[in-house]
């Protein structure tokens, strides 16, 4: 079937069996590797992307799903300029990426937690990152990457005067 | 080439179920998708429910909530009207995998499954849920008990979808609580979950408890000498201690990769001491 869809801002069509799954259509068509498979069931998080802005799985969606959706993927996020996004920026000052392979997934649920959530706390950080899987971190360093992008609460409140 | 269509209109799914009645239904596809992929031979007809909006979102009737059965369960999880009104469903829903499971699976979908370890199920069988059921030949409903038949099994027929499940707002105060346990926080299936409402009178004391329990049996366990023990005033540690005892009597727990019968068993009991008021 031809499926179009935006896929990194861009426009995209492609030619494929409407059940291909979208991590194949993205790794194998498209040619676009940053987003990775680990265990392919839904329960690693590795495969992380956005539809339409939220967090989904792409080994557990198939590509007849896609039509008139917008998708982005690790490689979508950088900036206008085309340099790292400031998560990821934050990902490498914090120590948070090690052998790599969860990153992308990390932060593309990073991503989302710091859209639904901006001023977010540890705990819900973890939260926000509890369905992808690190075998190096110990996670620390991760959930210290995505705090980073959250702005230290302001100065309290002057308080009113009475009239 | 397995063929796959996504309706728009029930009208348009009644259509394709006639022009593929061994057609399989997703709505999420964490649950089928995965068990694609062992499969022998692809489907030949794979039918997706989530552009179905007749299938989605929260509607407030009068007493009555009806929770669309293809809303992902972030959604439902989020709804305001379900947190405050049945937050031992929103603790059920939030325990389901991770943030991106969740986006993805849906409600109905955690019914069709009918996993002895579902985590929606224990709490919509304390909150006597009824599932709505629909066929191009109209709707039937049948309340949650009846709906769930046996591990992987349920009252589905074919051309059947689930279309809505509909809860009743309690009247009145009651108290929630929903935990589960099992080997991590989150991305685990349950070892054993507990469920349980009960109305507080004006008196204070706990009437038409409710307590059901997820892996621990084929289905959805409800441990009736429990509710029977815990009714009446909130109890103290010697009622929870009878209660206990009548909770492992209640629970046939197998035992497989994730616990021993016997750990389940111990820890069905244990779950009821988060019913005691904090010293």
């Amino acid at each position: 079937m031809r499926v179009a869809f935006v896929l990194n801002g861009v426009p995209t069509e492609v030619d494929c069996p409407p059940d291909t799954r979208v991590i194949d259509l993205l790794r194998g068509e498209l040619g676009l590797t940053g987003t990775k498979e680990g265990c392919g069931i839904g329960e690693c998080g590795a495969c992380s992307i956005h539809v339409d802005g939220r967090l989904k799985l792409a080994c557990l969606m198939i590509a007849a799903q896609l039509p008139g959706r917008r998708v982005t993927t690790i490689e979508g996020i950088a900036s206008a300029a085309g340099g790292l996004h400031p998560l990821q920026e934050a990902f490498i000052d914090s120590g948070a990426v090690q052998c790599g392979f969860c990153t992308p997934g990390m932060i593309m649920a990073g991503l989302e937690l710091l859209a639904r959530c901006p001023d977010a706390d540890r705990e819900q950080v973890r939260r926000g990152l509890s369905g992808n899987l690190c075998r190096c971190t110990g996670y620390q360093k991760i959930v210290d990457g995505v705090l980073a992008l959250v702005p230290p609460p302001g100065p309290p409140e002057p308080e009113k005067e009475d009239r | 080439m397995t063929r796959v269509v996504l309706p728009r209109t029930l009208a348009e799914l009644w259509e394709e179920f006639a022009k593929a009645p061994q057609g399989l239904v997703f709505a999420g596809g964490t649950d089928l998708f995965v068990r694609l992929r062992s499969a022998a031979t692809p489907p030949a007809t794979l039918i997706g429910l989530e552009r179905l909006d007749e299938l989605r979102g929260v509607e407030e009737a009068g007493d009555t909530l009806r929770l669309g059965a293809a809303t992902p369960v972030a959604d439902l999880a989020a709804t305001p009207a379900l947190r405050r009104d049945f937050p031992v469903l929103c603790r059920g829903l939030e325990s389901m995998g991770g943030p991106a499971l969740r986006n993805m699976a849906t409600l109905g979908g955690n019914l069709c499954t009918a996993s002895p370890a579902g985590d929606s199920l224990p709490p919509l069988t304390v909150l006597d849920a009824t599932v709505v059921l629909l066929s191009c030949r109209g709707e039937r409903t049948l309340p949650i008990g009846e709906f769930l038949v046996a591990p992987g099994r349920s009252a589905l027929r074919p051309g059947e979808v689930v279309g809505s499940v509909l809860l009743a707002k309690p009247a009145g105060e009651t108290k929630q609580f929903f935990e589960k346990v099992g080997r991590r926080r989150a991305n685990a299936i349950a070892v054993a979950s507990l469920a349980f409402v009960a109305r507080i009178s004006a008196g204070g004391d706990w009437t038409e408890v409710r307590c059901a329990y997820g892996s621990v049996g084929p289905t959805v366990v409800r441990a009736r000498e429990v509710e029977s023990i815990l009714t009446g005033p909130p109890p103290d540690p010697d009622r929870i201690a009878r209660a206990q005892q009548a909770a492992r009597r209640a629970v046939c727990p197998i035992a497989d990769l994730r616990a021993s019968a016997e750990y389940r068993r111990a820890v069905a009991g244990n779950l009821l001491y988060r019913l005691l008021d904090p010293p």
